[in-house]
């Protein structure tokens, strides 16, 4: 599988790492050529400096033929828009991104954009967790 | 008419005024604390302090009672996210963007937003239109129709120059509204001859717009 990832923070470089260890083709995409220290030495796949949201920066890092794309910038709305120019403009059949603000994650996810929101993910764990001292 | 407008930036705060001058209701957004605050020295209680981003907030400015959105930020993504939230939460029936990055038209077309106002594209042609010898300008697009108004002047060589417009094969979908002759304004007929350095206002179809300037060479 051909994956494209948006962001190489703790989550981008942490699951380019992994995909890539799992034996997938992977590009990952960061606005600063620093983060990807982030990524692991033994890294095998792609890394393009560059804007997320141009579609020529997008091309580059492979995503005409990607089968997936993930967006995890710090953004909420830079995720929101890469993922849309990655559905609608070059039709990759898997795109998920993150959103942390509870309410534009079910906005969007209404108009069909897979969206997970680690702001109400963490909330609930860590509910469940304080939920079993009594 | 109730319009909200996202960004307090320099546009944000002209549009703002230009329209309350108009005699519209208008809250215009402004997340900065500080720009909030000299804007809401000069505009008073038509500035909110918020995120345009945010549903909450848009909630809170009544964007259920808005008849138009107008997201002017310096972020396209912001911008597309404001109109879509107005659209899908609030059904808002207008929203309009302003694009700093004019590869986004389509997209924002694809995705719902009415009207997309890109300057850069606008500073682009109004430079293009000024600089002397042959030129082909598109002076303003009419989205919904899918027309394009162009100027262009007649190349000295060009195939067309001195025949009568009866004699050109205009595209189908193609319209030469003006000819302006030497400062001249000149409504053309069919026996209209065409000279060389004629500037020419035609109104085009976006898909014969190349078949257009094949045939006055201008390609």
């Amino acid at each position: 599988m051909k994956v494209v990832i948006l962001g190489c923070g703790r989550v981008g470089a942490t699951l380019a790492t992994q995909l890539d260890q799992a034996g997938h083709s992977v590009s990952v995409i960061d606005s600063s050529s620093d983060a990807f220290q982030r990524l692991s030495s033994k890294f095998r796949g792609d890394k393009i400096v560059g804007n997320g949201a141009q579609e020529d920066v997008l091309r580059r890092a492979g995503i005409e033929a990607a089968d997936a794309f993930v967006a995890v910038t710090n953004g909420d709305n830079r995720n929101i828009l890469a993922s849309q120019i990655a559905k609608e403009i070059f039709h990759v059949k898997k795109v998920v991104c993150r959103i942390y603000d509870p309410l534009r994650q079910r906005t969007f996810g209404e108009l069909g954009l897979e969206a997970i929101c680690p702001t109400t993910v963490v909330a609930d764990m860590l509910l469940d967790s304080l939920s079993a001292i009594k | 008419m109730y319009i909200i407008i996202g960004g307090g930036g320099d546009v944000g705060y002209y549009l703002t005024r230009n329209l309350l001058h108009q005699g519209h209701e208008v809250l215009l957004l402004e997340k900065g604390k500080e720009r909030y605050q000299s804007l809401s020295d000069e505009l008073g209680q038509s500035v909110l302090k918020g995120d345009a981003c945010e549903a909450r907030i848009m909630d809170e400015a009544g964007a259920r009672r808005a008849d138009v959105v107008i997201a002017v930020t310096g972020e396209d993504e912001d911008n597309l996210v404001i109109c879509q939230v107005a659209k899908k939460r609030f059904n808002v029936a207008r929203t309009i963007a302003r694009l700093n990055n004019p590869k986004h038209e389509v997209l924002f077309q694809k995705l719902g937003i009415d009207v997309t106002v890109s300057p850069t594209k606008a500073i682009l042609s109004l430079i293009e239109s000024e600089l002397p010898g042959p030129r082909f300008v598109q002076l303003m697009t009419l989205k919904k129709a899918g027309l394009e108004i162009l100027e262009m002047s007649i190349p000295s060589l060009s195939p067309v120059a001195g025949k009568p417009l009866n004699q050109i094969n205009l595209p189908r979908r193609c319209n030469l509204v003006l000819i302006i002759r030497d400062s001249e304004p000149l409504f053309p007929t069919a026996d209209t001859v065409l000279q060389a350095n004629d500037d020419i206002y035609a109104l085009v179809t976006r898909d014969a717009e190349e078949e257009l300037r094949a045939i006055f060479g201008t390609a």
